[in-house]
């Protein structure tokens, strides 16, 4: 009697501990989760940190003026970005001005006029041009484009302007081949999956009966979509649009190949330039002197606050939308 | 007869701007091709069984590409290594104990930024933080710059796959007395796992074509190097730097080298929309 007694408190007090090692394992684990996301925040706090840090030398000597003047000068060790950031800014622009209508036209045709059965494949196609990495939109860009872009559209580009009082400025000099103008192209085609996409996702969001309604008003389909889709997924493509301007903006290796690495502004959007990015990629390894370091890792961060403030705008665009979608579905 | 005018307006403006769509796809499209077209075709003629065998040459002679390949499979294996778990743990806690916490609400703010920020500034971060204090670019610091990349990539997937899983799953094995990391890891994980695979796919394929975070981290070596604390070889810095060479013997091995990683991140893509959709259906 006394022995089963004894066994069963031993049993009892087993399970016990099980369930505290249980207990144990389980806050182990839950503070594992919740250091790992820790790390996110830590990451980004060190990277702002660490440029902070390593840009301060440039910092005290330049200041300000570091952002508006152009002069670059390796030899003197006088560094202004001016040319970096114009170089990035434009090039993006312009990518913009490309990508925004063709991606919203590439989710018209994918939501409203390809044939069922091609949807999926097609929307994977224009998808894989978002997997491809940017180092061969670079190699493909010097080598095919660029050559092809010389010899093809920009004299035909340089004619055609030529006469024309204010964009004769924007189209001249001699065609290169590389410079501002092709970093933008290619730029357009790299981000215009990231808005087909967003806009293809937020043009599903809108209501059927919304549509519906409209066509049964006799609209045609252009009208629906220019009238009643777009405006309702106003957010959405901009948050969209935003999150390609992010990429654009940080793009690398693609705008290195062909930008020509010139740190000058000209007027001539064909002329070879620069972006932050190309010069950091183009002169880090080969820069000699704090100085020179120091002011490409003061580009590294301008360019990182930049590019916080764009996608930051994104996110909240993009996170209004699943709110919305989300009170819709529910 | 105004009416009738009006109404052809409207049917002609319709069907202009919906070719305009039309041509926008084809655009799309046609860049697709142009690019894998030049890709295969300059990528093939410099594709042999050297490329597999031989360390990349100097101007003018013969070589293949080992070393670069076996350096970026080394630093992205390391990646992968390092960055899944920190990214599966951080999308767990996002997705199961900190799902409407303010503190997830942040960190997936912050996610996101990361998983677009320039790659160029991850490379700037990990120069500062490890190629400085060691005074010597290195495979690791060339690793550690992919990790910061592969984790946000982890965490957005995770936490997607996570909040799929229906919460009747999770109740149930609460019910049954299960404490909740054993929930997590025997139901929720089990659960979304295909999800989770296919986000440390997507990841790969994101790091294998990552050149700029590369570029002064890992550095680049002619030799064929296991050393981790020397700089390595790997495929993209070789391409860049073959590419922009005025050597013609270069400029092919760079082609070679950009369509190996074209294939393998076209077929990283294909696997995981495979897995993706078989869990799906």
């Amino acid at each position: 009697m006394a022995d089963i007694v004894l066994s069963q408190t031993a049993a009892t007090e087993k399970r016990a501990i099980a369930a505290r090692r249980g207990g144990f394992m389980d806050s182990r684990f839950r503070i594992l989760t919740w250091l790992a996301s820790i790390i996110v925040i830590v990451i980004f706090a060190g990277v702002i940190l660490s440029l902070s840090i390593g840009s301060m030398p440039a910092i005290k000597a330049f200041g300000l003026p570091f952002i508006y003047t152009e002069n670059w000068n390796p030899v003197t060790e006088k560094f202004g970005a001016l040319a970096s950031i114009y170089g990035t800014l434009i090039t993006s622009f312009l990518a913009m001005l490309v990508a925004v209508p063709v991606g919203i036209g590439i989710a018209i045709f994918l939501t409203e006029i390809c044939p069922r059965p091609l949807r999926r494949p097609i929307g994977i196609s224009i998808e894989l041009l978002a997997g491809i990495p940017s180092i061969i939109y670079g190699i493909w860009g010097l080598f095919v484009f660029a050559p092809a872009f010389q010899q093809g559209l920009q004299p035909w580009l340089i004619d055609l302007f030529g006469n024309i009082p204010v964009l004769q400025d924007f189209f001249a000099g001699p065609p290169y081949g590389i410079g501002i103008f092709t970093s933008a192209m290619i730029l357009s085609i790299m981000v215009l999956p990231f808005i087909s996409a967003v806009t293809r996702d937020v043009f599903e969001t809108v209501p059927a009966t919304l549509k519906e309604a409209a066509y049964a008003m006799g609209c045609t389909t252009w009208e629906v979509m220019w009238r009643v889709v777009l405006p309702f997924a106003r957010t959405g493509v901009v948050g969209g649009a935003m999150l390609a301007l992010g990429r654009a903006l940080g793009e690398t290796m693609a705008v290195t190949f062909v930008i020509g690495n010139a740190h000058h502004i000209q007027k001539s959007l064909f002329a070879p330039g620069t972006t932050i990015s190309a010069t950091i990629a183009n002169e880090f390894t080969e820069a000699v002197g704090d100085l020179y370091l120091s002011s490409l890792i003061e580009m590294g961060l301008i360019l990182f606050f930049i590019t916080f403030v764009v996608l930051a705008c994104a996110q909240l665009m993009l996170g209004a939308l699943e709110r919305r979608a989300g009170g819709v579905s529910a | 007869m105004k009416n009738k005018r009006l109404y052809n307006r409207r049917r002609s403006r319709n069907a202009f701007f919906l070719s305009l769509s039309v041509l926008a796809a084809l655009f799309g499209l046609l860049w697709l091709g142009f690019i894998l077209t030049s890709l295969f075709y300059n990528g093939f003629s410099g594709v042999s069984g050297k490329l597999f065998t031989e360390m990349t040459p100097p101007p003018g002679s013969d070589g293949g590409l080992a070393n670069a390949i076996l350096g970026s499979l080394v630093m992205s294996g390391l990646a992968v290594a390092a960055g899944t778990p920190i990214g599966l743990m951080a999308g767990t806690y996002l997705a199961e104990y900190g799902r409407y916490s303010r503190l997830s609400f942040f960190v997936r703010f912050i996610n996101d930024i990361l998983l677009s920020a320039p790659s160029i500034v991850t490379g700037l971060f990990i120069y500062e933080i490890i190629v400085v204090k060691m005074h010597s670019f290195s495979a690791w610091a060339g690793a550690a710059s992919l990790t910061v990349i592969v984790i946000p990539v982890v965490v957005r997937t995770t936490e997607n796959m996570l909040l799929l899983v229906p919460n009747g799953l999770r109740e149930a094995a609460a019910a049954l007395g299960a404490p909740r990391s054993a929930i997590i890891r025997t139901v929720t994980w089990r659960a979304a796992r295909a999800g989770i695979v296919t986000g440390v796919l997507l990841a790969v394929a994101r790091i294998s074509g990552e050149t700029a975070p590369l570029l002064f981290t890992a550095l680049n070596n002619q030799f064929w190097s296991t050393d981790l604390n020397k700089p390595m070889a790997n495929l993209p810095v070789v391409i860049f730097q073959f590419a922009m060479s005025p050597y013609e013997d270069w400029h092919k091995l760079a082609w070679a080298g950009a369509l190996l990683i074209t294939i393998t991140v076209l077929a990283l893509s294909i696997a995981a929309r495979i897995l993706e959709s078989s869990k799906r259906s």
